[in-house]
Parts: structure tokens; C-alpha cells; sequence
């Protein structure tokens, strides 16, 4: 006959171990790939559909524009905001191995760079500071797009392209916030191991954005 | 059975909660959040049949003058939202919270806030939709919103504005949902339970997580596209532009027919609970039955575009999508055999619950033959946007889907509230409804093979068509009928009902084991399951004899009540509701009042988030 003494105290161990939390994130991030997903496809299927310029990668020339409109995509400038922010995932990672590391003497090594490896602070103020640059690239692009006169109600591809980069732009500004938490709450009384499931979780989201990203450069930069 | 029903009268467990309006709206109980789903989703029902009342009234003649043409429009796209947005998922949802966590022997979801928020969205965004009605602006573009039909130049007020948005607020809830149930049941359930021991209504349950997961962000785009084009100008749905006329459709309908599933496979985990226990048989072919299930998800996200036969996209997709419309008839021909089998040689007891499980098989039968038959093209090209189709979708939605929840409360109404609902009255609630239903919806197989079109306000007389629509109006009043006596159960047993105790019916699943309605913390001791029907096949787990302990003397942490999930989603909603105000060309006040709402949110979320679960322990 069960009893209050036979009642464990806690919570009962999950079933797979992991936490809720991890489990989640996952289960957002297949929802996340079927958003871009419909964003992504519908650039691809309004690609050349557009009656008039300015166009991704080709020259919009008259009668169809009004004046001749050069190639408006800017390959070198957006591999360089590309590079960023991948170098910001690998500052994700190194931010999580501080997290996670933290308290463990000398897991960095005695190197030069050691004491700096071991800054979580620095680390999370890097990605953030990455995942910034990355979304002024992203300013700089869309208003010179607008100069060069494509706006979002231009053409097809101006309202596609707009909309899904914007999409993507808005998940990395998201993610630029949960970072500066994390780096606030490690300012005010510092991320430890106990923390590593938080900052795990806000580098499998930030990864995720970042891979959407390689996935948007391909498909809508470089592949003409 | 573990105890006898010997309860004493005032509260059928003589266990004591927290009471008044203040502890629902701060609650974090899945089986408090479930009640909430469960009344409002009846509350929405009301309206969506009153609604469709009205259709019924105004078609009961040839050329009616009941309504104009106008208001029918917002009448039939209203009736068709509210009850597939605002009725059949959110009682869904009722079930889902109820249940998943009692049948897989956890003490609440995976994320009990996250659960909270998730019912006050879908609640505060049910009411701003039908804020609509009240300024004579409903939606009116059908469920679907086909463009162009929604662009500015066709439905220039706010109709469409408020639909929009108010799908998108409802998306936020399902989505967050589907998470917290995903998550729950993959990661809380009890030792021992394996997920092929799970039950039936848990892995159908389940299915619908991934479904409402992987179909809701499609239309979410959809959404967002048409969104764009109204209020800042964008070319996705616009011809002229070279648009293709289509890909609104498309969206639309890769999430729209998964939707059909996220519909109907809560009703068939319902009905395989239900059967087993009345015919006092386990259920037949259980593994069968799960990966029917499975399959039937899978392929909803390749059926598609057999709602677009009639536009014209070419031999070659027309016989792709109906090759793979037919083959879904396959798993789900297979559930109506496995119920079938389950009864054969049972001990059957007609139960009212189970009178409505049987109800879903025969209803359902026909609505899923009347679908493969409009699943072959040159077929579909007579029966499209005729009354047959409609005939089609109430057999599924009506005669499946809501016989199956109707199944559901009759049967679970004990174990939430403690009490029985009357069989007496629940046996006219039946035969009332299934008259009703097949007098509403039978002759509109008729009136549509003869040509009579969907979402038409009028017919004239003499096209043979008058009968069949005064039946079909008929049986529409008889339903009425039954939804008062349902009500009426539904009321009165709430006090008059008799105790039910633990496990009222005999039944062999987890959530029997416990006091009905079960203690907030559900379990008093984690149970140790080792078959799928653990009140039948082994020694049920029990609660500790005596009066029931609170959590704090059995030493079970509980989530603290908060009213943080309410405020994020008030806010939230007001956000979204705030966007109107573009389209009435109040672009200032439409910023200042977006940019508002959302910090407040997110300075609530932020509150929310940082503010811990439980007090420490």
C-alpha cells in the first residue's frame, strides 16, 4: 500500500533524459524550417516572374525599366556579412564551452589566448556583437536596394526577396536579444555549467538562423 | 477498480481546490486549462450553429430574403471558421490537456505556463475575430480566402483584416501547443511507459503535434504574404504583376489538408478509447491503428492539391494527387476495421458515449467514400464547389470529427467533474443529433449532384432543388434541438450527476486509476506501467487510501499560479489587433500603439521567464 513516505520529492526523472527545454527547441526548430521553407520556395517560384526590373542578376534594360537597371544582387558585400555571421556561430560555440567549462582549471590551457578563452562575457558580447554587424550589413543592403529603386511593392522579386530576408533578418535580431540576456544575467551573477542548458539552447536557435542563412545565400545570391 | 464510488456528495473526492474566478485565471492546471478549452470551444460552437442556423433559414426556400447577400457571405465564412478554428481544434485541445498527461502518468504538461498562454491566445483571439460582427465587418471571403477575392481591390473593409490576423493569433496558439504537447509526451511519460504502450488518444494526440507543427508555419506565410499585399503594397497574390494566381491556393492547401487530420485523428484516438472499454476488449490491431495514424499524417502533406482539380494544373498532378488521395483511403479504411473487429465478440454495452462512437464509424464511412469519390479528377470536376462537397466535409467534420468529441465528453465528463452525465438525456442528445445530422446533410448529396452551388445566397424554384433544401433546413432545426438537450446535460449533471468514482466505466487505461476529478498533482505516486491497459491486464496502480493529501503534504512541487501568460497574450493579441489601424489610415497611431503593445509584451515575457516555475524546494 503506497504511503506519503513512498512519495519521491522532486520531479520524476524525463523519459529521455534530456530536458524539456532541449526537446522543445527542437520541435521549434522543425517548425522554423517549414517557415523558411514557404518563404524560400516562393522566392524561387516568382524568380523571372517579374515584369519589370530591377532584377536579381540580370540587366533590366528598356522598355522594360524605364532605364537601363544593372544587376542590383551585391555578391562581394553579402559574402563578407555571410563570413560574419558565420564567425558568429563559431563565437556561439566558444561562448557555450566557457559556459560549460567554467570552474574546471585550466581546460583552456596555459596559451596566451587562454584567460580570453575562458570569458563566456566575451564570447556572448562577440556573437552578439556579429549577429549586429550582420543586420547593419543588412540595413546598408536594403537601402541601397532602395536607392538603386527597389522597394518592397516594385516587383515580384522586390516584395519576395524583401519579405524573406526580412524574415530572416527579424529571427537574427530575436536572437541578438537573447544573447545580450545572456550576456546581462552573466554580467549580474555569472553563467556557470548549471547554466549550460539555456546557453545551449539560444546557440541551437542562433545556429539554426545562421544555417537558414547559408541556405538563403545559395539559393538566392549565388545561384543564378 | 481501485475504490468504490462511496465518496461523500459536496465534491465527489472531498478533495478542495482553490475557487473563485481568480485561481482560473491564474491557473496552470492542464486539467483547469483543459475545462477552459472545453466550455469556450462549446461557447463558439453555439455561435458557429447559430450561424449556420441562419444559412439554413435563408436556403430553406428558393430565393430567400432572409439575409442579404452580404451577410450570408460573412455567415458561411464564419460558420466554417469558427467551427474548424475556434470549436474542433480548440475541443481537441480541451482533450489533449485533459488527458495526455493522466494517460501517460505525469503531473502536468512539459510546460505548464507555456499551457496557460496557449488558451488565453486562442481565447482572446476568438473574441477579436468576432469583434468583427460587431462592426458589421465579419469576414467574408470564405474559410479558405481565396485571392484574389481578399486583395484590397475585392474586399477593401476590414472584413478580411480581421480574419487574417485572427488565424494568425490562433496559429501562435496551436503552434505553442503543439510544442508543449510534443515535448510532454516524448519526455514525462511514467516508467515503463513505452510509447507502444501508450494509449490509443495519446499517440493519435501525438501525430497531431507533428501535423500542427509542420502545416501551421505554411499557412502562417500565407498569411503573412496576403498580410503584406493589403497593407504595404506587396505583388505575392497580384496578377497583373505575373503572380501566379495559384499560389495562394497552394499555401493554403498544404497546410489546409494536414489541417483536415488535425480535425479527425483526435476524434479517432477518442473513439479507440471508447471502444475498447464498451465492448470490454482490448483494442483491436493496436499497432496497426498507431501507424495508420502515422501514415494517414504522412500522407496528408502529399494530397493537397486535389482541392485545386477544377484550376487546371494538368493530367500529369491530377493523377499524381489523386493516386495519392486514394491511397490515404487505405490507412484510414484500415482504423474503421480495427474498430470494427474491436467489437466483434465484445461485451457491448450501448453507453451513450459509445452510442456516438458508432455513430462516427457509420457517419464517417460515408463522408470518407463520398471523399474517395470526388478524389478522382473528371468526378471532381462535376461535384466542385457543388453542395455535394459540403455534404462530403460535414460527414467527415460533423459526423466524424464532432461524433467522436461528442464521444469524448460523455465519456470523460466524469472523470473531469466528478459526476455522470444522464444517459437518458444523452441517448435523445444522440438519436436527436444523428437524425438531424443526416436529414441536414444526406439530400445535400442531391442538391449538389444536381448543381446546386456552394456559398450562393439564393436558388430559384423549380430546378427540383426546393425539397431537398427544406430537408436538409429541417434536419438543421433538429440539431439545434439536440445542441439544447446536450447543453441541458451538460448543465444539470454537473451537480445532479451521480458520483463516478475512479473508474466509472470499467475501463482499462492509466487515467481511471485516479480519483475523478484527479488532485491537482494528478499522482500521488508516479505509477509503474507494464502493459497497455494497465487497469485490466495488471495490478492498477492506486492512490494512497484515505482523504486525499494536498501536494504540500505529500511533498510534490507545483507550479506557482500566475497571471503572466494572460497579460503576454492579451498584449500579444492587442498587438496584432492594433495592425488595423493601418488599413484605416492611421499609420502613426498604428506604429506608436504596435511598438507599445509589443514592449509591453515583452517586457511580461521577460517577467514571465525570469520568474521561476515553482518555489524552490
Amino acid at each position: 500500500m503506497a504511503t506519503a513516505a513512498a512519495v519521491g520529492h522532486g520531479h520524476p526523472p524525463t523519459t529521455t533524459g534530456l530536458d524539456h527545454r532541449k526537446v522543445a527547441i527542437w520541435a521549434f526548430i522543425g517548425s522554423e524550417c517549414m517557415l523558411f521553407t514557404s518563404l524560400i520556395s516562393t522566392y524561387l517560384a516568382y524568380k523571372g516572374r517579374s515584369i519589370t526590373g530591377p532584377f536579381p542578376h540580370e540587366v533590366c534594360n528598356p522598355p522594360q525599366c524605364a532605364t537601363t537597371l544593372q544587376p542590383i544582387l551585391n555578391i562581394p558585400v553579402t559574402s563578407v556579412s555571410t563570413f560574419v555571421l558565420l564567425m558568429s556561430s563559431l563565437f556561439m560555440v566558444m561562448a557555450l564551452a566557457a559556459v560549460q567549462n567554467k570552474g574546471k582549471p585550466g581546460w583552456a590551457g596555459t596559451g596566451r589566448f587562454a584567460r580570453l578563452q575562458e570569458s563566456s562575457r566575451f564570447w556572448l558580447m562577440a556573437t552578439a556583437i556579429a549577429g549586429t554587424a550582420f543586420l547593419g550589413f543588412q540595413a546598408f543592403e536594403f537601402t541601397s536596394f532602395v536607392h538603386e529603386g527597389l522597394t518592397i511593392r516594385k516587383n515580384l522579386f522586390g516584395s519576395s526577396f524583401f519579405t524573406l530576408t526580412g524574415f530572416h533578418g527579424a529571427h537574427v535580431t530575436v536572437g541578438v536579444l537573447w544573447l545580450l540576456t545572456l550576456f546581462a544575467i552573466d554580467m549580474r551573477r555569472g553563467l556557470g555549467p548549471k547554466d549550460s542548458l539555456i546557453v545551449d539552447i539560444s546557440a541551437l536557435y542562433w545556429h539554426f538562423v545562421d544555417v537558414v542563412w547559408i541556405a538563403i545565400f545559395t539559393l538566392v545570391y549565388l545561384i543564378k | 477498480m481501485a475504490t468504490a464510488a462511496t465518496a461523500p456528495a459536496p465534491s465527489p473526492t472531498g478533495y478542495h481546490e482553490a475557487s473563485g474566478v481568480w485561481s482560473w485565471l491564474a491557473t496552470v492546471d492542464h486539467k483547469r486549462i483543459g475545462a477552459l478549452y472545453l466550455y469556450t470551444a462549446l461557447a463558439w460552437f453555439i455561435v458557429g450553429g447559430f450561424e449556420a442556423l441562419l444559412i439554413r433559414v435563408q436556403l430553406q426556400g428558393p430565393n430567400g430574403r432572409f439575409v442579404t447577400a452580404d451577410m450570408y457571405n460573412m455567415l458561411f465564412t464564419m460558420h466554417g471558421t469558427t467551427m474548424v478554428f475556434l470549436v474542433i481544434m480548440p475541443l481537441s485541445a480541451a482533450f489533449f490537456n485533459l488527458l495526455i498527461p493522466l494517460q501517460i502518468g505525469a503531473r502536468d504538461v512539459a510546460f505548464p505556463r507555456l499551457n496557460a498562454f496557449s488558451y488565453w491566445v486562442y481565447l482572446f483571439g476568438s473574441l477579436f475575430m468576432n469583434v468583427s460582427w460587431l462592426m458589421g465587418q465579419a469576414p467574408d471571403g470564405g474559410w479558405f480566402g481565396y485571392s484574389p477575392l481578399t486583395s484590397l481591390q475585392y474586399s477593401s473593409g476590414l472584413n478580411i483584416d480581421f480574419w487574417l490576423l485572427g488565424l494568425q493569433i490562433l496559429g501562435v496558439s496551436s503552434l505553442a501547443a503543439a510544442f508543449n504537447f510534443i515535448t510532454t509526451i516524448i519526455n514525462m511519460r511514467a516508467p515503463g511507459m513505452q510509447l507502444m504502450r501508450m494509449p490509443i488518444f495519446t499517440w493519435m494526440a501525438f501525430v497531431v503535434q507533428f501535423l500542427l507543427v509542420l502545416a501551421f508555419p505554411v499557412i502562417t506565410i500565407a498569411l503573412v504574404f496576403l498580410q503584406f499585399d493589403r497593407f504595404f503594397g506587396t505583388q505575392f497574390y497580384e496578377a497583373a504583376a505575373g503572380a501566379d494566381p495559384l499560389l495562394w491556393q497552394h499555401l493554403f492547401w498544404i497546410f489546409g489538408h494536414p489541417e483536415v487530420y488535425i480535425l479527425i485523428l483526435p476524434a479517432f484516438g477518442l473513439v479507440s478509447e471508447v471502444l475498447p472499454t464498451f465492448s470490454r476488449k482490448p483494442l483491436f490491431g493496436y499497432p496497426v491503428v498507431v501507424f495508420s495514424g502515422i501514415m494517414i499524417a504522412f500522407l496528408g502533406f502529399g494530397v493537397w492539391a486535389h482541392h485545386m482539380f477544377a484550376v487546371g494544373m494538368g493530367p500529369m498532378a491530377d493523377t499524381l494527387f489523386a493516386m495519392t488521395t486514394m491511397l490515404i483511403g487505405i490507412p484510414t479504411g484500415v482504423k474503421i476495421f480495427n474498430w470494427i473487429f474491436t467489437m466483434w465478440g465484445g461485451d457491448l454495452r450501448f453507453t451513450t458515449a459509445m452510442k456516438f462512437a458508432i455513430g462516427l464509424i457509420a457517419l464517417f464511412t460515408i463522408g470518407g467514400i463520398s471523399g474517395v469519390m470526388h478524389a478522382s479528377p473528371p468526378a471532381d470536376l462535376q461535384q466542385t464547389d457543388t453542395y455535394f462537397i459540403v455534404a462530403h466535409f460535414h460527414y467527415v467534420l460533423f459526423g466524424g470529427s464532432m461524433m467522436g468529441l461528442f464521444a469524448g465528453v460523455y465519456y470523460y465528463y466524469p472523470k473531469l467533474v466528478g459526476r455522470m452525465m444522464s444517459e437518458k438525456i444523452g441517448t435523445w442528445h444522440f438519436w436527436l443529433s444523428f437524425i438531424g445530422m443526416n436529414l441536414t446533410f444526406m439530400p445535400m448529396h442531391w442538391s449538389g449532384l444536381m448543381g446546386m452551388p456552394r456559398r450562393t445566397w439564393v436558388y430559384d424554384a423549380g430546378q427540383g432543388l426546393d425539397t431537398y433544401n427544406m430537408i436538409s433546413s429541417v434536419g438543421a432545426y433538429v440539431q439545434a434541438v439536440a445542441v439544447i438537450v446536450f447543453m441541458w446535460n451538460l448543465w444539470s449533471s454537473r451537480k445532479k450527476g451521480a458520483v463516478a468514482g475512479n473508474d466509472p466505466w470499467g475501463a482499462g487505461t492509466l487515467e481511471w486509476s485516479m480519483p475523478s476529478p484527479p488532485p491537482d498533482y494528478n499522482f500521488a505516486v508516479i505509477p509503474t506501467v507494464t502493459s497497455r491497459y494497465p487497469m485490466w491486464e495488471s495490478k492498477p496502480p492506486r492512490s494512497p487510501d484515505g482523504p486525499m493529501k494536498s501536494a504540500k503534504e505529500l511533498g510534490i512541487p507545483m507550479p506557482n499560479p500566475t497571471i503572466k501568460p494572460l497579460i503576454v497574450a492579451l498584449f500579444m493579441v492587442l498587438m496584432f489587433a492594433s495592425m488595423l489601424l493601418i488599413h484605416l489610415g492611421h499609420q502613426q497611431l498604428a506604429v506608436a500603439s504596435i511598438i507599445t503593445f509589443a514592449l509591453l509584451m515583452v517586457l511580461g515575457l521577460y517577467s514571465w521567464l525570469l520568474t521561476p516555475l515553482e518555489d524552490a524546494h
